[in-house]
């Protein structure tokens, strides 16, 4: 039911409209002549404040305001996919036959999410007068090469038996039913969701399987379990996009989200133009085949920046709620609390710490909250997850500013990036003495039983060897190298093996932008064989200038090229090759 | 064509660039008016309305302003620019009007300054080398067409020295159109203007441009508007007549500072430094109408310079720009100290958009391994020259004392290029006599052809 309603003030994206009937909180509204989408977030005495998702330049007091009775809501179902959104939902890409998408994106433009013109083949997997609960799947379309996308009883409907649902082969458009219930319930390929909803699970389970990400810094040292969630702060230029985006190619997630939350563009297009070309490697299908893509980005009006998270978690839980394991990025969180902090300061509400609402914190544990690995609705058993990464990008790279500090405490991985390692070009720039995962310990049974014990052997190895070298480099700035025994400048020089060939991880070089977790064992194994090896050789009498003579480091970073089936044979060779020249030297020594 | 106007007497206050009128009906957020005096007309925009109230940013200024003999007239419209080929050449005020006063004779176009975002699905990723002739940029830190590429500079260092510098020797390799500059001056001196228009009449780029000028004697407010006017000048070119712009725009500071000002006057609550909360989507409008468009000729090319106080680059301006824009140059007064031009500090500049514009067929093949090995090399100098600092030449290893030296010669023969221009071969050439300073062992990432020349290099040396 509409009600209407006249603009009485303008300010940024925030306007009043007088109201001549009752409106509710969040219902959306149609501004001005143009119909521009909006949203009530305040309603005061007879009027409403409205957040307009567009530039309102132009735009005059007394012009209408209709208030639809809705709240946001986004069309989910086939189509989403391989797709690119704006922050309320509205499809990027979208043309008229035969014309090709705008350009320059003008206000007030409408298109559906899903294209009612595209026609999917329908897979039932139920038949009449059996009985069916939310959650339940009754049938697949395909999507793309592979992915069989589900068509489920929405969250909330009575369970009821089927009455009727068309056959396998039928050529069917999201907007046809497919199925009846007795109830009277109709279901079709896709359901309606209000965004800021969460959609209901049966049971949040713990943190137990791992999230594989590729990524050797961060899969073996900082890793995170399926459900959790990563926070990734760090100053302009350290590599958090790029890090982001690693994930989202290379990451074990059936389904990958990825929000775009007041960045820039040519990131977005990066993604569309780089994503259809890769290889998934779990899959053998084009990357963009598991994605979809919300782009709100910088210059693209605040209060859609401030709905995009929730469009973008909202498309999560319909895919989790399909029984898969989806990652949620979005960068930046930063840019979100802005755009929050934005129409606060409209609002003239009191601002709390560095101007952000007092309400910041709770907004983001809402967030948060909706993540998690659970177990789902519907008569079978079965579970799905939402994973978070979130960059935070802190003003001036000070992580001990709000949106840092409310990110981590709802999230159990802090990957760290630093400027000084950026500087250097030590890519990915993740800080390992300042990063943290409260995961590990949850994994290690998972890790152990997978993988074995050596898994395990190999991270602490990792950690103790860093450990040292960071002593050592205290104890260099003091006494200088020269003064250090051999053994001490071995493990100097080995800890920089290890940083360069195993923490630093190229994402633009196609052989090592992806590292799967047995040849991160099998690296780890090899670095830990060289040192013992050479230590044992030191220990000989061997010398320390003899060892760098021998350029390891340059040996280690091709062996890392070798590919994971062969990764074992040729590294083992190349460490017996060592310690042949090191038998040599001793010989000399 | 307008019959009638709706005005209003009613100015109920001044605060700082900002009237307050009343009694204004239906006034629309962005719309254009007029203010009529005794002494002569003024331009201003709608901020904020509330009700029969507006706030309105006056753009000359509100000096001498007198309530009680203004009326305003609201004009029912945006700020607009007009456009056309015949602006070629052409100095125009921050509002896209000639300096000089003489009217522009025809055009084809009038636009909104404001603009309308660049879809994300309908640009194309940049990727075509600009050779500068610098090889700290061309070599370290590649420029892209179609990128935003701002330079961080402090008082008194050369940014308008190396974006003039650019702007005369930039060319895509292989292409040979020209770019066709947009300058936009905000708030600058008189005296800097100067510089860069000499410099622009001497390389021809006076008459294949279109320069948009605001001193910092001319009003502050106007300064809001300079760049958008820019911005849509370099639209239409780019995307109506096909050809790559190169925009330089400086300087964002002093267009930081009006935003400010305006801000305060609204009572605005102040973020850090006093500079609005939506300094960032405000910078972001600017900065994002850089790039290319898929299946469109022309591109976009931005330049802003950004003057850091205090030499700062946690100040907010530099620093959203910074997270805005694809990358940074960074000018160094250490460098500048020990006689280096361009004072490029390598280490913390960035060219996010480098890995687009490299490698085989666009630069040279294992391009991305030398600048890496160069970056990990020079940044590990530059450790060792601080440790030296502590414990002195004595207790430096072998391998250290190389890494102070490859320092001391990346720096004066690499960094100190001076004011010559070098193809990307002859920056390698400089890069490889650099590096065969260093042993093998320690050049572990160049690749083997590489590391031939520069063991060739180094025997000859030697
Ligand atoms: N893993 C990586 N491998 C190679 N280069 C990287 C990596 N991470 C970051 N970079 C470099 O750092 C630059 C900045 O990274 P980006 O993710 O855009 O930073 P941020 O999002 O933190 O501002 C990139 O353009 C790229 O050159
Ligand atoms: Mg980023």
């Amino acid at each position: 039911m509409s009600s209407y309603g006249q603009i009485k003030s303008l300010a940024g994206t925030v306007i009043r409209a007088i109201l001549s009937q009752p409106v509710t909180n969040f219902e959306v509204a149609r501004v001005g002549e143009e119909r521009l989408l909006g949203e009530v977030i305040r309603i005061e005495k007879g009027e409403a404040d409205i957040q307009v998702y567009e530039d309102i330049d132009g735009v005059h007091v007394g012009e209408p305001v209709e208030f639809t009775g809705e709240l946001l809501g986004i069309d989910l179902g086939p189509g989403l996919l391989g797709n690119v959104f704006d922050g309320i939902g509205r499809p990027l890409a979208f043309a008229e036959p035969g014309e090709t998408p705008p350009v320059f994106l003008k206000r007030g433009f409408y298109a559906k999410s899903l294209e009612p013109r595209s026609k999917w083949v329908f897979k039932p997997n139920r038949s009449v007068s059996e009985e069916v609960f939310p959650g339940d799947i009754i049938g697949t379309v395909r999507e793309g090469l592979g992915f069989d996308h589900a068509v489920m009883i929405p969250p909330g409907m009575p369970s009821s038996r089927i009455r009727s649902i068309i056959p396998d082969g039928s050529m069917v458009s999201v907007e046809k039913a497919v199925c009846e219930l007795e109830s009277g319930d109709v279901i079709f390929l896709s359901q309606r969701w209000q965004v800021r909803t969460p959609r209901p699970v049966r049971e949040k389970l713990p943190f137990t399987e791992p999230f594989i990400t590729g990524q050797r810094i961060l899969d073996t040292m900082f890793p995170v379990a399926l459900g959790g969630a990563a926070v990734v702060p760090g100053g302009f230029g350290t590599g958090k996009t790029v890090t982001q985006q690693s994930l989202a190619k290379w990451c074990n997630a059936e389904i990958v989200v990825y929000i775009g939350c007041g960045e820039r563009g040519n990131e977005m297009t990066e993604v569309l133009e780089e994503f259809p070309r890769i290889i998934d490697p779990h899959t053998g299908r084009p990357l963009m085949e598991r994605m979809v893509l919300i782009a709100n980005t910088s210059n693209m009006p605040v209060a859609a920046r401030e709905a995009s998270i929730y469009l973008g978690m909202t498309i999560a839980e319909y895919f989790r709620d399909m029984g898969l394991n989806v990652a949620l990025m979005a960068d930046s969180t930063s840019r979100w609390a802005e755009a929050l902090r934005e129409i606060s300061g409209r609002l003239g509400e009191m601002p709390g710490e560095d101007g952000y609402p007092a309400y910041l914190g709770s907004r983001l544990a809402q967030y948060y909250e909706r993540a998690g690995r659970a177990l789902l609705n519907g008569k079978l058993r079965r579970t799905g997850s939402i994973t978070i990464f979130n960059t935070v990008s802190p003003g001036g790279g000070d992580f001990s500013e709000p949106v840092t500090q409310s990110s981590l405490r709802l999230s159990g991985a802090f990957w760290a990036l630093d400027k000084r390692l950026a500087e250097s070009r030590h890519f990915p720039s993740i800080n390992w003495k300042k990063s943290y995962s409260l995961y590990e310990n949850g994994l290690r049974p998972v890790f152990l039983q997978n993988l074995g014990p050596q898994w395990q052997k190999g991270v602490a190895f990792l950690r103790e060897l860093l450990d040292r070298e960071s002593e050592l480099l205290s104890l260099v700035q003091i006494v200088g190298r020269d003064a250090l025994s051999e053994q001490d400048k071995w493990d100097l020089e080995m800890g920089e093996i290890v940083r360069i060939s195993f923490l630093q991880q190229n994402a633009f070089d196609p052989q090592d932008a992806f590292c799967p977790l047995e040849k991160q064992m099998l690296f780890a194994k090899t670095l830990m064989d060289l040192h013992i090896l050479v230590s044992k050789e030191i220990e000989n009498g061997v010398l320390h200038y003899q060892v760098q003579r021998l350029g390891l480091l340059r040996g280690m970073l091709s062996i890392r090229k070798v590919p994971e089936k062969e990764f074992l044979t040729e590294s083992s060779k190349w460490v017996e090759k060592v310690g042949r020249s090191l038998i040599d030297m001793e010989a000399f020594s | 064509m307008k019959l009638y106007r709706e005005g209003s007497r009613l100015v109920q206050g001044i605060s700082g660039p900002l009237i307050f009128v009343a009694n204004a009906r239906n006034a629309a957020l962005g719309e254009v008016v007029t203010i009529e005096t005794k002494k002569g007309t003024r331009t201003g925009q709608v901020l904020q309305v509330d009700g029969d109230v507006c706030a309105i940013q006056v753009f000359e200024g509100t000096l001498g302003l007198n309530p009680g003999d203004s009326t305003v007239w609201f004009e029912r419209d945006v700020v607009k620019v007009r456009l056309g080929q015949a602006l070629i050449g052409q100095v125009l005020d921050g509002r896209g009007l000639p300096r000089n006063g003489t009217p522009i004779p025809c055009f084809e176009q009038e636009l909104p300054i404001s603009g309308s975002p660049l879809n994300p699905a309908m640009r194309s990723s940049p990727n075509a080398f600009i050779e500068t002739g610098i090889s700290s940029i061309d070599l370290l830190n590649t420029l892209v067409r179609g990128q935003k590429l701002p330079i961080f500079s402090g008082a008194g260092l050369p940014a308008n020295e190396i974006a003039a510098q650019i702007v005369r020797q930039a060319r895509v390799p292989g292409n040979p159109d020209t770019f066709l500059v947009v300058f936009a001056a905000i708030g600058i001196t008189e005296r800097e203007a100067r510089f860069f228009l000499d410099s622009f009449e001497e390389t021809g780029a006076r008459f294949h441009g279109i320069f948009i000028v605001n001193l910092a004697s001319d009003s502050a407010i106007e300064r809001l508007l300079t760049p958008r006017t820019a911005l849509t000048i370099a639209e239409f070119f780019a995307f109506e007549k096909n050809f790559d712009v190169l925009v330089v725009m400086t300087d964002m500071l002093h267009y930081s500072e009006a935003l400010r000002e305006v801000s305060s006057a609204r009572e605005e609550a102040p973020g850090r430094r006093g500079f609005p909360g939506y300094l960032y989507s405000d910078l972001a409008s600017l900065y994002e109408r850089a790039g290319c468009i898929s299946g469109r000729k022309g591109s976009i090319t931005q330049i802003p310079i950004v003057s850091m106080p205090g030499d700062d680059m946690t100040h907010p301006v530099v620093d959203l720009s910074g997270y805005i824009t694809e990358g940074q140059i960074v000018l160094d007064r250490r460098m500048q100290a020990r006689g280096i031009y361009p004072p490029i500090n390598v280490l913390s500049s960035l060219s996010r958009l480098m890995n687009k514009g490299i490698g085989e067929g666009k630069t040279f093949a294992g391009h991305r391994p030398v600048a890496d090995q160069l970056f990990a090399s020079y940044a590990r100098s530059r450790e060792v020259s601080r440790l030296r600092l502590i414990i002195g030449d004595e207790g430096l290893t072998e391998t250290e004392s190389h890494y102070l030296k490859f320092g001391t010669v990346f720096e004066k023969i690499f960094l100190n290029q001076g004011f010559a221009s070098l193809t990307i071969e002859e920056s390698l050439i400089a890069a490889e006599k650099c590096l065969s300073v260093l042993p093998d062992e320690e050049l572990y990432r160049v690749p083997d052809d590489i590391l031939e020349e520069v063991g060739r290099l180094r025997s000859h040396d030697g």
